[in-house]
């Protein structure tokens, strides 16, 4: 099943690349030969490297809430790039490295926030604890309400984002 | 048809302002982070200019320096960090 | 096509300013954390706008009855797009790292939870 996962995700991608080559189709028949050759050695080399310890990724609703996902990611995006515009402009910074621990099991849905929020107002992650999962982020603007107390809430720092995280890859 | 020639002067400035922080920046981290900004840059640039004269090979060319040039970060970052390889 | 050019213009002038803040704020920040900040957020937010500009003008010529040749170049525009994102974020936490286990402080911080803290 891995297998056959990574032989079609390859193939897809080649395909996609090479479209609108000649004469079968959109594809000419070199190119879907040596694509399949190609997908065939990739998923056989790669299968353990590409898909972790199962495949819940595969669940179509997971894409879904992906997609919706992609809007209010957008919105933050652009309320990120005025914020910093405004910064540049003006150049008043006060940045601090806080650590928040955002309740994540697994590897994939701490990669999808720690990109979140690299690309999301205010913050930068800097550093990932392997064990426990907890985020080192680097915040521009700080809140001094947050610092008070150890175990700090990631609600002003991050936003709903470990909530989407957790929905699309928990 | 838009005229893509001025795009590619004003992304060409650009570069030359991140360029003057690759040479006088105090510090590797900082040198890596001003050139990895310039390898957005020119991956930019690759696919204006590939649509300017109309040749699909630039953007294939961008998509291959796009990931080589990640690549290149996470070593160098790797080397950075004094990590043996 | 005079609408598309007119939303082409739109996003080429949106990603020009923001590629230049970019720019810009590599030189008016303190240190590597804060340039990065601007760096990442705002090379990435100007690319998805310059290259969303060549996206709408090579599938509004293909729709306009061009040849294969720009819906070639429409996909192949969208697949570096992808490339882009999501190699950007990724090597900005891997630069960002790098930079605070080489030794490098953040200026004017406030607080720092990661200081003299080894997980390795």
């Amino acid at each position: 099943m891995k297998f056959i996962v990574t032989a079609a995700v390859g193939y897809s991608v080649y395909l996609l690349l090479t479209i609108g080559s000649g004469d079968a189709g959109l594809w000419s028949r070199e190119e879907l030969i040596v694509g399949a050759v190609f997908a065939v050695l990739a998923g056989a080399l790669l299968r353990n490297r590409f898909i972790g310890k199962d495949l819940r990724m595969l669940n179509p609703k997971r894409w879904f809430t992906f997609l919706v996902y992609l809007f209010p990611f957008f919105f933050a995006m652009a309320k990120a790039n005025i914020d910093v515009a405004y910064r540049v402009i003006t150049g008043r910074i006060n940045p601090a490295i806080v650590k928040i621990n955002p309740n994540l099991k697994n590897d994939m849905s701490l990669t999808l926030l720690a990109n979140s929020i690299t690309l999301t107002p205010g913050t930068l992650s800097v550093d990932v604890d392997q064990k426990t999962n907890e985020l080192y982020v680097h915040w521009i603007n700080v809140d001094p309400e947050v610092l008070k107390d150890m175990p700090r809430d990631y609600h002003p720092i991050c936003g709903s984002f470990p909530d989407w995280a957790k929905r699309i890859a928990g | 048809m838009i005229d893509w020639f001025p795009v590619i002067i004003a992304l060409a400035v650009c570069l030359i302002i991140i360029m003057v922080r690759v040479f006088i920046g105090p510090g590797a981290p900082t040198r890596l982070v001003a050139f990895d900004t310039a390898n957005t840059i020119v991956v930019t640039g690759l696919v204006v200019v590939g649509m300017m004269f109309n040749h699909v090979i630039f953007i294939d060319v961008a998509i291959v320096y796009a990931l080589l040039s990640f690549v290149m970060t996470l070593y160098v970052a790797k080397y950075i960090q004094g990590d043996k390889f | 096509m005079a609408a598309l050019n007119t939303l082409s213009y739109v996003f080429i002038g949106i990603g020009l300013f923001f590629n230049f803040v970019g720019a810009f704020g590599l030189h008016r920040f303190p240190d590597v954390y804060t340039r990065m900040h601007a760096t990442t957020k705002c090379t990435t937010f100007g690319s998805i706008f310059l290259i969303l500009a060549v996206i709408v003008q090579s599938a509004g010529i293909w729709a306009m009855g061009g040849d294969l040749r720009q819906s070639i170049m429409c996909i192949h525009s969208i697949l570096a797009l992808v490339a882009l994102l999501v190699t950007n974020a990724t090597g900005a936490h891997a630069m960002a790292r790098a930079a605070h286990r080489s030794g490098e402080k953040p200026a004017r911080a406030v607080v720092d939870d990661l200081e003299g803290k080894k997980n390795d």
